[in-house]
């Protein structure tokens, strides 16, 4: 299923097949099949498989064996280049010139996704080889670093502190700015008005404002000016202000994508404003609100200049937030990876997966609640409304023409998308 | 419009349907004047204005809270500023105790740094976006914009670490080759002896990890804006017998224009503002960065980070007042960068 919106916001269950996005078939006896017009052959495989090949081997010889040159990042981009040169000299033999840039450039876009890919798997696993000596060892998991010196084995002190510190400060930055967050996306959403604008503008300065001005501002504002010394409280609240544009951004994204045909039929019902939007808008974008928030709490787990200047740095377990300065993950990372013991360092790799799987696990749970377009149904919503949809048309089975036609379109449309 | 696939009920009065244009002109025909919709004027009830109360509070607290930053870093750089004076620009170390401190060097080091990273980060991320809007098949789309979130998301220590122990090694050769063979070019010498070392911790290899960062920022704006390029034109390039990379380039890219000036504006905000990647890279210096490849660079936000621990009243004043001309900065490229971006977005204006 697409779920990219279809350009006039209309969701992708009630659509009758526009152009583009993947219509349901026309209930007629035979159904229109679609042309496919890309075909991968034989040649095409050969040419690239080969060009890869020859790229790879030619490079190996010139740049390990002849040249003077070594390292592993310039040895993959001169094989990369070589073979991109092989692969278009194969195709111009082959193939007419536009053919050959089509190509080319297909395989560059390709490579560039691939790129990405990459580069994400390599950290996740570069991230656990280094991590796992220390995280496998328990008490990794249940001691402080209070008695651990940098010279101690990895057998001895641990991270807790800093995890339940990431945690707490977590959780009450995402306590303030989640409410923050969604009510402003409401007001860009549904108020709007002239101070609409400028809000939105700022929001989206706000959300790209380095994370090292949170923390300065938090630092200037909290500890110098108020005198509330450096903690977990004025941690989350540096990260408050740093999740409050996230929040607002990605949620009035989710809530402009609301059908306003639904709230519009709230308001002909007769319902008033605060009840559409807790009835009606809400509910609707209820999961994409969930992914929403639970994206920003992973940003927000794993920053580390907001942190740096506002939570202090300690070596004990310190649960109470608003007093006494607190450790988080990142902060840990920060401060072992730069000392020149070995142990330390692992130490730091070790906390550094913890806080990697950390994200993940957000990022999953993210995908696992949301991912839906509001207006998308599950399969349980569809089949409801499906039978619902056949009790009308009984009922109103007297009526013209025109609402049968309709009705027969949108059960249509209703069978298409359950089949998938 | 959804509204008209809907049966229409009876008409009789809607209530609360404030927002439907009355249409100005009686019928043409004039023969029923009493038949012209009346005006909908709805009062709103108590609680809607006490809830339309409660959402503007909440948009005005953004403002305000963008306001405080702002206060709280000139009330608090004001010390440093009167003191340095209009030096503070013109200055290349950061000696606040001798009074000689300024963002001379600092602040053209972040765009150097900001700078390579969007030249390697600009192509890849379009391609990427290209990509993952065009080229890719439909069941892999969302997995590959789930890896671009993932990419955004995974934590911005962590690049530094991944750059510092993965990446680094293996880029010191390429790096050295190019210094050794292309260093008649002066953006690329290395001066002084070459020893395995003096080619690590440079502003180069700052700006590729920074790059890394910004790509999936790129990306997600790009692929966003390239997926609403109106499928009628895309068809029209295809009947006209356009290949896919033809169709591209005279359909989709041409659309997205906006949207790729802007996500690359922004992507410049975000690397300028980048912190603890670049303060795990780089070698501090405060002279300006003129040879990529030397150990040297320096950022305002890595400054930030690696000198506030160390610092009296006037230091921490003078890093303030540094935070505050990045927050400046930054705050100007974004809001430039997001009025292009929904410029060209079309349709997040209206519903």
């Amino acid at each position: 299923m697409d779920t990219l919106a279809p350009p006039d916001n209309r969701p992708a269950n009630l659509e009758h097949g526009g152009p583009g996005t993947q219509a349901p078939a026309a209930p007629g006896p035979a159904a229109e099949r679609r042309v496919r017009i890309r075909q991968v052959t034989m040649e095409g495989v050969c040419t690239l498989v080969g060009a890869a090949l020859g790229g790879i081997a030619l490079t190996w010889v010139l740049y390990q064996r002849i040249l003077p040159t070594s390292g592993a990042v310039g040895f993959w981009l001169c094989g990369y280049v070589t073979f991109l040169c092989l692969y278009a000299l194969a195709g111009v033999v082959q193939w007419e010139p536009r053919d050959v840039a089509n190509r080319l450039v297909g395989v560059l876009l390709v490579s560039a996704g691939l790129l990405v890919i990459a580069v994400v798997a390599d950290q996740i696993g570069y991230t656990a080889v280094r991590g796992y000596p220390a995280l496998h060892h328990l008490n990794f998991f249940t001691d402080t670093m209070a008695l651990a010196g940098p010279l101690d084995p990895l057998t001895s002190g641990g991270m807790i502190h800093a995890l339940v510190g990431s945690l707490e400060q977590m959780g009450i930055a995402t306590v303030f700015s989640v409410p923050l967050g969604v009510l402003c996306a409401l007001f860009l959403v549904e108020v709007g008005g002239p101070l609409a604008r400028p809000v939105r503008t700022i929001v989206e300065a706000m959300t790209a404002l380095p994370e090292i001005i949170a923390g300065l501002f938090i630092y200037a504002f909290l500890i110098l000016s108020l005198g509330v010394g450096a903690s977990g409280f004025a941690a989350a609240v540096a990260l408050t202000v740093m999740m409050i544009p996230i929040v607002t951004r990605t949620a009035e994204v989710i809530l402009r994508l609301v059908p306003s045909g639904l709230r519009e039929a709230s308001y002909a019902l007769g319902g008033s404003q605060i009840r559409t939007v807790l009835n009606v808008v809400l509910p609707t974008a209820r999961s994409g609100l969930a992914t929403a928030v639970i994206l920003a709490m992973a940003r927000a787990v794993g920053e580390t200049s907001p942190v740096l200047l506002t939570a202090g740095f300690t070596k004990d377990l310190n649960a109470n937030p608003f007093s006494g300065p607190q450790t988080s993950l990142p902060l840990y990372i920060w401060n072992y990876v730069r000392y020149p013991q070995p142990a330390m360092v692992s130490r730091a790799f070790g906390a550094a997966l913890a806080l990697m799987v950390m994200v993940l696990l957000l990022f999953a749970l993210a995908r696992l609640i949301g991912g839906k377009a509001p207006g998308e149904l599950t399969r349980r919503q569809r089949r409801q409304l499906r039978r619902a949809r056949e009790a009308d048309q009984l009922v109103r089975s007297d009526r013209e023409a025109g609402d049968r036609s309709l009705a027969l379109e949108l059960t249509g449309a209703d069978r298409g998308a359950d089949a998938q | 419009m959804t509204g008209a696939s809907i049966p229409a009920p009876d008409a009789h009065d809607s209530i609360a349907l404030g927002r439907l244009p009355a249409p100005a002109e009686p019928p043409a025909g004039g023969d029923w004047p009493e038949d012209r919709p009346r005006r909908i004027v709805t009062p709103r009830s108590a609680a809607d204005r006490v809830f339309r109360g409660v959402l503007r509070c909440a948009g005005v607290a953004v403002l305000v809270i963008t306001g405080l930053i702002a206060l709280f870093l000139i009330l608090r750089a004001g010390g440093a500023l009167r003191k340095a004076g209009p030096s503070f620009f013109t200055t290349q170390s950061w000696i606040p105790a001798a009074n000689r401190f300024g963002i001379a060097a600092v602040l053209p080091d972040g765009a150097i740094i900001a700078i390579i990273a969007l030249a390697i980060a600009v192509p890849v991320a379009l391609g990427t976006a290209v990509f993952i809007s065009e080229y890719a098949p439909v069941r892999l789309r969302r997995t590959l914009i789930a890896v671009v979130d993932l990419m955004a998301a995974v934590p911005s220590i962590i690049y530094g670490l991944w750059g510092v122990f993965f990446l680094q090694p293996r880029v010191i050769g390429s790096i050295r080759w190019v210094a050794e063979n292309l260093g008649f070019i002066p953006v690329f010498r290395v001066r002084g002896e070459h020893t395995s070392s003096s080619f690590t911790t440079s502003t180069f290899i700052a700006g590729l990890v920074v790059s890394l960062m910004v790509i999936p920022i790129i990306a997600s704006i790009c692929r966003e804006v390239f997926s609403q390029a109106p499928v009628g034109e895309r068809e029209a390039a295809y009947a006209l017998g356009a290949n896919r990379w033809g169709m591209v380039r005279t359909v989709v890219l041409p659309y997205g224009r906006g949207g790729i000036i802007g996500a690359t504006m922004l992507g410049f905000g975000r690397a300028m503002g980048e912190t603890i990647a670049i303060a795990l890279i780089v070698s501090p210096t405060y002279l300006l960065a003129t040879h990529i490849f030397e150990n040297s660079g320096m950022s305002i936000a890595a400054l930030i980070a690696l000198r506030y621990q160390e610092s009296t009243p006037e230091m921490l004043s003078a890093l303030m007042a540094a935070g505050l001309v990045l927050f400046l900065i930054t705050l100007l490229v974004n809001a430039l960068a997001s009025i292009v971006v929904s410029r060209s977005r079309s349709g997040a204006e209206t519903e």
